[in-house]
């Protein structure tokens, strides 16, 4: 007697060599990623990296050139796709001169929810966006930061099972942003799958579990923080030293010793500490004077400088 | 300083297409509509329509009848035109009554039976004496008064006999009698002027005869029992000039959520692009209604507008009217690229649209090209149809053409802007 064979569940998502191009201009370059089930994956890149252009291609909003994409196993642009998908827009997508409730309502509608569903789904995302004393205030009387929490509850009034949350923290003050990343690390314990856009590495550091560094269309290093670095780093370290003198001397000094030069400010990678005494001996050797020295283990943004030769933020 | 804040305005000023049409092409635009209708270019003037029934068939009233038809600035319809090339009967008091009602001429002539006997409006016999009828359209404040001035210079200037034996049978009657001498110089005289007259040398050309000659009496046959006069007339041209730019105003709440990102939110949801126009299409019409009614409502409770006869004329029209301009807007929405192009390009269009048309001021003002070009306009056929019901108290089954119209224009309008509207449904 044999069991039957149980098919296993579609991923979340599923995206495969995708491509679209704008004009000349190659947004999204071959990319294939997948999302595992309540699995927070990441997609950390600079401006114009194609970040947005893959997520407005999940959500149907671009038409790819090539390559496919499936939503817990369906296309992206059909209905079954739509009703598992929430999207959170970079760009403040509310009614201005409706209030909370009512655009959470008009968003619920669109998405076909009705009635008592209707009513209990917008209780819910007040209260998840704690928005619930300001139900009725009118949108553009919010502040910065309750206008981006009601713009992420507007994505998910329909209960999608994955999220695509575009930047959500653009221009939001410190004291906000962690606001909104409690409300994202309450979805990740309630299970459900996310992919978060960011340019800050400490966002993507602290609430992803896979990270996907995109520049120029691609996806130029994937896994986790952990993965990230030690594939980048080994175990290697970053010496960060910063000298009085401001000439030509410096930077070709730098480049010398492996190393590059980011605002002003030295970078070197060293195997061991040791070899910090050997970088400051060669500097006073070669008449640099040093302001001040660190050590520091590489992060996101070393991995991201290491593979691109750019800052995070260019 | 003062010219670099110059120079930046002047570089801003010619980056804004919309501000520039509005500063330079439409002044110009509008000036050259004005004085087409008003500046009396060579042919263009316009000429007044006439319905002339000659119920009397006298020598007399036929010479009068030429006589307005040699008139330059009149158009004289005898008769109906001809219906599948018959040739239609001349109209009687009757049908040029029901025909002015109709709107196919402002005034008809009416000379009744016995007038040649009698033409001249002079002496105490006025009394009892057949005299001339106006039947008028009073929503034409001009036509009826252009023609009782020229009624009185034909009747100088096309029966000069008339005038002459008339006269002189006056003086007979009250100056004690003519001598026999004195009555065959008379008659030698008009046996001349009627030779004269059949050769065609009698001059057509004296001054106004405005004093009165003939005995006219003038009757309003549209109307006749309204006090409110243009009323009617204005709530719905100004009305049409307003929805249209109301319209386009909510129409733009379509480029307000493109900008914003809520459309591609929208789109993203179970709503369809397709969905969206129509949902923008039958709210802007519910408003643009919503309009007409609170309009209406205002000229009956100010100005005395007879509106709650009128409802299921005017619910039709105004149904039709409002998804018009409701397409319209859309149609101007989907075309711009942003609010402040839509703002100069609705403003510009809209304008000329409604001079044009008849909104700023009666079309029978204008000359006749103008006139044919105010119907490609969605003004001349609301305003068309609001002055049948509440001007002319035509049953609603006439109101066919305009509604035809503004359904078939609001149709046609709609795909247009939903073809155009492509452009934000993918990227």
């Amino acid at each position: 007697m044999s069991a039957l064979a149980i098919p296993p569940s579609p991923l979340p998502l599923r995206v495969d060599a995708l491509v679209k191009s704008f004009g000349h201009v190659t947004a999204v370059d071959g990319i294939s990623l997948e999302l595992r089930s309540g699995e927070c994956l990441g997609l950390l890149g600079p401006n114009g990296a194609g970040k947005s252009t893959l997520i407005r291609s999940i959500v149907g909003r671009v038409i790819p050139d090539s390559g496919s994409i499936k939503v817990f196993g369906a296309p992206a642009d059909s209905t079954a796709a739509r009703n598992t998908l929430g999207w959170i827009p970079q760009e403040l997508a509310l009614y201005p001169r409706l209030s909370c409730r009512e655009n959470l309502q008009s968003f619920g509608r669109y998405h076909g929810l009705s009635g008592a569903p209707l009513n209990q789904a917008v209780d819910r995302c007040l209260a998840w966006s704690t928005l619930t004393d300001r139900a009725n205030d009118l949108v553009k009387d919010l502040s910065g930061g309750m206008k981006r929490r009601l713009n992420m509850a507007a994505g998910l009034v329909h209960q999608p099972k994955l999220v695509l949350m575009d930047e959500p923290t653009v221009g939001v003050d410190p004291q906000s942003r962690n606001h909104i990343f409690e409300m994202i690390e309450k979805l990740r314990d309630q299970g459900m799958s996310l992919i978060y856009t960011t340019h800050y590495m400490e966002e993507a550091e602290r609430l992803c579990d896979r990270i996907a560094i995109v520049d120029h269309g691609h996806v130029i290093a994937l896994g986790t923080n952990a993965d990230l670095v030690q594939n980048a780093f080994g175990s290697r370290s970053e010496v960060l030293a910063r000298f009085a003198q401001n000439d030509d001397r410096v930077a070709p000094w730098v480049a010398q010793h492996g190393g590059k030069t980011v605002d002003g400010t030295a970078q070197f990678t060293i195997d061991r500490p040791t070899q910090i005494t050997v970088l400051l001996e060669d500097a006073s050797k070669a008449g640099l004077e040093l302001l001040d020295v660190s050590l520091r283990k590489p992060n996101l943004e070393s991995v991201f400088l290491h593979l691109t030769g750019r800052e995070l933020r260019d | 300083m003062i010219s670099a804040i110059i120079r930046t305005a002047m570089v801003s000023l010619r980056r804004d297409r919309g501000a520039l049409a509005l500063s330079f092409i439409l002044p110009v635009v509008f000036f050259s509509i004005f004085a087409v209708i008003f500046g009396g270019r060579g042919e263009v003037t316009p000429k007044v329509k006439v319905l002339v029934v000659d119920e009397d068939h006298t020598r007399t009233s036929q010479q009068l009848v030429k006589g307005l038809q040699q008139e330059g600035s009149l158009v004289v319809k005898t008769r109906p035109e001809p219906v599948k090339g018959v040739e239609q009967p001349e109209y009687t008091a009757t049908t040029g009554e029901a025909a002015v009602k109709a709107g196919a001429a402002p005034v008809a002539i009416v000379i009744p039976h016995g007038f040649g006997e009698n033409p001249i409006s002079f002496g105490p016999a006025n009394a009892g004496r057949p005299t001339i009828q106006l039947l008028e359209d009073t929503s034409d404040m001009i036509a009826p008064q252009v023609v009782s001035g020229m009624l009185q210079k034909v009747a100088m200037t096309a029966m000069p006999d008339v005038m002459a034996e008339q006269g002189s049978r006056y003086f007979d009657q009250y100056a004690g009698g003519l001598t026999p001498e004195q009555r065959e110089r008379i008659d030698t005289g008009l046996r001349n002027l009627r030779e004269r007259e059949a050769n065609g040398t009698v001059s057509n050309s004296s001054s106004n005869g405005s004093g009165g000659i003939i005995a006219v009496t003038s009757r309003a046959v549209v109307g006749e029992h309204k006090n409110n006069r243009m009323i009617s007339f204005y709530a719905a041209a100004i009305g049409v000039m307003f929805l249209l730019f109301t319209a386009s105003g909510a129409a733009g709440a379509l480029l307000d959520e493109a900008e914003s990102g809520t459309l591609d939110r929208v789109l993203s949801s179970h709503v369809t692009m397709t969905t969206l126009m129509l949902g923008k299409l039958v709210y802007n019409s519910m408003l643009a209604f919503l309009q007409l009614v609170v309009m209406f409502l205002w000229g009956w409770a100010v100005f005395k507008l007879d509106f709650w006869s009128h409802i299921p004329g005017f619910v039709i029209m105004g149904v039709c009217t409002a998804f018009a301009v409701a397409a319209f807007g859309l149609l101007l929405a989907s075309v711009c690229r942003t609010r402040a192009q839509l703002g100069a390009l609705s403003t510009l269009v809209i304008l000329i649209m409604s001079s044009i048309g008849g909104s700023m001021f009666p079309r029978f003002l204008m000359p006749d090209a103008m006139q044919k070009a105010g119907l490609l306009t969605i003004n001349a056929w609301a305003i068309d149809g609001f002055t049948k019901i509440f001007w002319r108290d035509e049953p609603i089954t006439n109101l066919w053409p305009q509604v035809l119209f503004l359904l078939a224009v609001g149709t046609a309008l709609f795909l247009i802007a939903r073809r155009l509207a492509r452009r934000w449904e993918f990227s």
